[in-house]
């Protein structure tokens, strides 16, 4: 069929206008000038400021435990439900219930987990972060998993059951194995969200204890420098990798 | 005797769904109780502050009151709420223009291509928006790439001030939001037949006429889901009108952020962010009305 040219103009367009920003900062982290619009050389430099750089260092230690730690909570707790929704509901509600967190807006999320850890009187530290990126991370996973769960042949449990296995050992040889692909893809989708989440963690963090995005947004408000470069090219690298390792799993652009 | 009868068989089937809801609960349970705590109560946390006084010294003091609505009236507030609604709509009409020819070559690409192209358009989305935001401040500056790209091909003299500009903070949105078009958009229009738009070309429709009248309504749905998507996070970022805006700029996110963290006025915070979670609402259901109008309405979706 003929479609008419002018389409291919918009179309580049957005790719380029995705793209150039990117590129731009992953050039200039690796520019030997500490002048950010002159490009004097290759150099390393920057990264090895950045490896120096005891506040980025210590917003590294803390998003990891925040991410890793949110992500266990999340894919166990998103898988079983997704599983639960699969077996046991006809969907409707209940999955709407567990897959609307995702949506929600993050500024809502944020200030109503304030208002709920101030009233519980917790005090604000990593594990209220943890606790609150769990919250939407495993929204993902349960959506994912159940997109898994329906590509899944049900016949292979029943005739685990109907050999003899009890239901705990059939989950776990037969359900949990047919279902890797999606729990993997939603774990490391969690991770990512969880290692990026800037909103949520604003609200919910201790001054003392900052997240990366925290620490890359009080950088970012006191100036750029070639340095916050490096740190964004190796984010590009660590976000872009997991997403396209989830990709493979299970080709998430088919789920949406 | 068929009373006793009837009331063996509800028994029994009593029985099977409370069996049933046993083994359904370590797999539906703790998540739903997780939610609960944390999804549920902090919602109708906001809520019911959003109806009550800010206490003397900060926090919330428990007498209904109307008076943050009221408050969202006045002068000041009604122009950042029709500032953020300007900013917003500008963002969505721009993501429009460019995500919908994206999305539809996207979905008449071969099958290898589309998912390349469609990742592409994911990956951006998946990366830090604080460092997406950051290299617009890195194109925008006075000295910037922008600016001297611009000055070497002679189209300006001396540098324009981009940076802390509404165009920047509209620039710095529809960046941050243009994937949640085109992927609504893309998976809308791939369920249209191609044969659709063939046979329509062939019975002598000229392309635009293909489009007004196949492809188009068709995906009305879609298109309506991106705008609700861009839109409403659009009026509720806080960030890039401050990093991309200076500051000088306010939408309604940042009144949200400020009346929580600075002037701990929760309260006030928590009927913004109301106000803003029912415009959210409002959409989506005015989206899947208008949707399912358009379904029903076409003979084989």
């Amino acid at each position: 069929m003929r479609r008419p040219k002018l389409l291919a103009v918009p179309f580049w367009a957005t790719y380029i206008f995705l793209y150039v920003p990117i590129i731009v900062v992953v050039i200039m982290s690796f520019n030997a000038s500490s002048n950010l619009f002159v490009w004097k050389g290759f150099s390393l430099d920057w990264y090895g400021v950045l490896a120096k750089d005891s506040a980025v260092l210590e917003g590294l230690r803390n998003t990891l435990i925040v991410a890793g730690g949110a992500t266990v909570l999340a894919t166990v707790l998103g898988t079983l439900m997704a599983v639960g929704i699969h077996r046991y509901t006809r969907g409707g509600l209940i999955r709407a219930y567990a897959t609307a967190p995702a949506l929600l807006p993050d500024l809502l999320l944020g200030i109503g987990l304030l208002s709920l850890f101030s009233l519980l009187q917790m005090s604000l530290g990593l594990h209220t972060v943890l606790i609150s990126h769990a919250v939407f991370a495993s929204a993902f996973v349960t959506a994912i998993v159940l997109a898994r769960l329906a590509n899944v042949d049900p016949t292979l449990e029943e005739a685990s059951q109907d050999l003899g296995m009890g239901a705990g050992r059939t989950f776990v040889r037969i359900t949990i194995p047919q279902l890797a692909p999606g729990i993997v893809a939603g774990a490391l989708l969690a991770f990512t969200l969880s290692l990026d989440e800037f909103v949520i963690a604003y609200f919910t963090a201790a001054p003392q204890t900052p997240t990366l995005p925290i620490v890359i947004y009080s950088m970012v408000r006191f100036g750029v420098t070639p340095e916050i470069n490096a740190l964004a090219t190796l984010l590009l690298v660590v976000s872009m990798t997991v997403v396209i390792a989830a990709q493979r799993l299970t080709r998430i652009t088919e789920a949406i | 005797m068929a009373a006793r009868v009837r009331r063996a068989m509800r028994d029994g089937m009593n029985r099977q769904r409370f069996s049933r809801a046993l083994r359904a609960a370590p797999f539906l349970g703790p998540q739903s109780l997780f939610l609960a705590l944390f999804v549920v109560i902090p919602i109708g946390l906001v809520t019911t502050y959003a109806f009550m006084t800010r206490g003397r010294f900060g926090g919330v003091s428990p007498e209904f009151s109307l008076e943050n609505f009221t408050r969202l009236l006045e002068p000041v507030y009604l122009n950042v709420l029709f500032n953020s609604i300007g900013v917003a709509a500008l963002t969505t009409a721009l993501a429009l223009v460019l995500g919908y020819p994206t999305a539809y070559l996207i979905a008449r690409l071969p099958t290898r291509w589309r998912t390349v192209a469609l990742l592409m358009v994911l990956l951006p989305f998946w990366t830090n928006f604080l460092i997406r935001t950051y290299a617009w401040i890195l194109l925008f500056n006075n000295a910037g790439w922008l600016n001297q790209g611009l000055e070497a091909l002679g189209w300006i003299d001396g540098p324009m001030n981009l940076l802390y500009s509404q165009p920047a903070v509209v620039v710095g949105l529809l960046y941050m939001y243009l994937p949640l078009m085109i992927l609504p958009l893309y998976s809308s229009i791939e369920r249209i037949d191609p044969e659709l738009e063939e046979a329509a070309t062939n019975l002598g429709s000229r392309p635009f006429r293909v489009f007004r009248t196949v492809i188009l309504p068709m995906s009305v749905p879609g298109m309506l889901i991106g705008c609700v998507f861009v839109f409403v996070p659009s009026m509720g970022n806080f960030v890039i009108p401050e990093l991309l805006g200076g500051g000088k700029m306010l939408l309604v996110g940042n009144l949200v952020r400020d009346a929580f963290l600075k002037a701990r006025d929760w309260p006030f915070g928590a009927s913004l962010a109301l106000v803003l979670t029912i415009f959210l609402v409002v959409l989506l259901a005015l989206q899947s009305r208008a949707s399912k109008r358009i379904t029903e309405g076409s003979p084989d979706a």
